[in-house]
């Protein structure tokens, strides 16, 4: 069902994660992915993901949830997988035919496969742990330095929060349109594509129609309540920094101090 | 025997995730063959989740669902077969009009059947004539209908599969009294005049007292009962506690049994609340 895809879901909650100012939170996801590919050799990945790991546990996120946030990916991962144990040179473990299975190949596979998987926990974990809303506002103002060279920031991030926004109301519409359409015999599992194709119809046309219904109120509703853009706009909860973010980015440093030792100890596995 | 049979029906919705909701919890029913049974519960008590159960929209998380005697999920069954014999009407069905022309919207659902072009048109007027839409609006845009016209048009193509059960959800929902009252007569007038069995889910109990034989009360996704109307009035102080209103008449009724009179709470007609009143006023003499 489409209501039950995890990645990108909000899960409210009370944690230090979920109090963090969002704007920390996404710097450190950036340095976090940044420091996965400065990573590499295994040790030092392993090193890096420990980051998100430990801020998984403290947002009390169900251990559930954050495996449902890479599960779908692992066809992808596999593939990768698969790729790179073929065609790393390097000293054979076994040998037949075409086929040529390496130790490095074996540890590359095992790095390309961690970071994905890393990756998406430090992704979800930022969007489980704050709202849609706060996220824009966060990349607004952490954005706000391009408006000097005159990038629409405060209309990019109200176009970003408006599709946010709409996005559950859009998916819960659809799955109501398609039922009425299914309750009056639509048939949307068989047939050709062609067929298929003619059965979304029922279901778009509806879909826009209200769609753009919704995008007219909502002007009509903005309009009314006098929103003229970003000028001159304040806010107000303005988001500050608190220790709690001090604490996490020492975490984080301690994490990057860990994964260059490891580098720097056990050398890169992308020799070969 | 039965239309529809409903044994231990369970459903939870994205069950193991954070967002896990028990919305019906082991219902157990059966619906008569051509019975008007009113459904009536307070917000979220699991009515739309119970009737998307009987033509196999929803799927139960454990339970059994009988249409006709038959097992609607089991193996080798055509689940789109239940859509032709038991037809929903959506809450604020008017939202899944698509058609270029009100009749060829009508005509979706027989279309999807598989009928002649004959059968089809005769079906299309039929169902409009029940519906009260006016023959020449039949060619009109149905984004061009006033809102109570998109809700006929939407009800119509659905009586227009002629199902054996017709469900109703919502379906006086925003419409004026007058345009309330003119719709729901039509419903009984289809009922008495094709034979089929009619759900109807509302949220006032004038309604459903008016026009239903029996009564189903959901409640926290629950059957808390089902039965004849007076006998569920009868019940009003349980109705009260679930956080269900009662008919205004029947309210009267109940204030007098809480003053001390020996009064019979279950009438809720004009014609049988007037009667016990006079009743009464013979018992007590005053
Ligand atoms: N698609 C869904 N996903 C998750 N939960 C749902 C979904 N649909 C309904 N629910 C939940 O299931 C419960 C029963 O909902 P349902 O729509 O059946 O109630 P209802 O009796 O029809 O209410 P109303 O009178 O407001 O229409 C509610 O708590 C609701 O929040
Ligand atoms: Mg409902």
């Amino acid at each position: 069902m489409l209501r039950d895809i995890t990645l990108g879901q909000y899960i409210p909650g009370d944690s230090v994660v979920h109090r963090m100012d969002p704007r920390m939170k996404i710097l450190l996801t950036l340095g976090f992915t940044v420091i996965l590919f400065v990573a590499n050799n295994i040790s030092a990945v392993v090193a890096a993901g420990m980051f998100p790991l430990v801020a998984a546990v403290f947002s009390h996120i169900s251990y559930n949830v954050i495996v449902r946030s890479f599960k779908p990916l692992l066809p992808f991962i596999l593939f990768t997988v698969i790729l790179n144990l073929f065609y790393v040179g390097g000293d054979p473990i076994v040998e037949f035919w075409v086929i040529k299975i390496t130790w490095q190949g074996l540890h590359v596979s095992a790095i390309m496969s961690l970071r994905i998987i890393f990756m998406l926990i430090g992704g979800s974990l930022l969007t489980f742990t704050t709202s849609p809303i706060l996220l824009t506002d966060a990349i607004e103002r952490l954005m706000g330095p391009l408006k000097k060279i005159r990038v629409p920031v405060h209309e990019i991030a109200m176009m970003m929060t408006i599709a946010l926004r709409f996005i559950p109301t859009l998916i819960e519409e659809t799955n109501k349109i398609m039922n009425a359409q299914k309750a009056r015999g639509a048939d949307m599992e068989q047939g050709n594509l062609v067929q298929r194709i003619r059965a979304l119809i029922p279901i778009l046309i509806p879909l826009f129609v209200s769609a753009f219904k919704r995008a007219d109120e909502l002007a009509l509703a903005m309009e009314s309540r006098c929103y003229t853009g970003g000028e001159g706009r304040t806010r107000m909860k303005v988001m500050k920094m608190s220790a709690r973010d001090g604490w996490a980015s020492l975490c984080f440093l301690v994490s990057v101090g860990l994964v260059i030792a490891c580098n720097i100890r056990f050398g890169s596995a992308f020799q070969y | 025997m039965s239309a529809i049979t409903v044994r231990q029906l369970t459903h939870i919705y994205s069950p193991d995730t954070p967002f896990k909701q028990v919305a019906l919890n082991e219902v157990s029913l059966d619906i008569q063959k051509g019975e008007f049974l009113g459904i009536i519960g307070y917000t979220g008590s699991g009515k739309s989740t119970l009737i998307q159960h009987f033509n196999g929209l929803l799927k139960p998380t454990s339970g059994t669902v009988l249409v006709d005697g038959e097992d609607i999920w089991k193996k080798g069954y055509d689940i789109r077969s239940v859509r032709f014999k038991v037809g929903l009407v959506f809450q604020y069905p008017e939202y899944q009009l698509f058609e270029e022309t009100v009749y060829k919207d009508i005509a979706f659902g027989p279309k999807n059947m598989g009928l002649s072009t004959e059968e089809i048109d005769s079906r299309v007027r039929e169902a409009a004539e029940f519906t009260g839409l006016a023959p020449e609006l039949l060619q009109r845009s149905p984004f061009e209908l006033s809102g109570g016209q998109k809700r006929r048009a939407a009800i119509a193509g659905v009586m227009a599969m002629r199902p054996q059960v017709l469900i109703l959800d919502e379906l006086a929902a925003g419409l004026d009294p007058k345009g309330r009252n003119k719709i729901l007569n039509q419903i009984k007038e289809y009922h008495s005049k094709t034979g089929s069995t009619v759900l109807l889910v509302s949220h006032s109990m004038e309604d459903i007292a008016r026009y239903s034989g029996r009564v189903l009360v959901m409640h926290r996704g629950s059957l808390l009962m089902l039965d004849e109307v007076s006998k569920v009035f009868a019940r009003a102080d349980e109705l009260v506690k679930t956080g269900l209103d009662l008919p205004e008449l029947t309210k009267v009724l109940l204030i007098l049994q809480q003053r001390g009179f020996p009064v019979n709470t279950s009438a809720y007609t004009k014609e049988d609340v007037r009667a016990e009143l006079l009743r009464l006023k013979g018992v007590t003499g005053c």
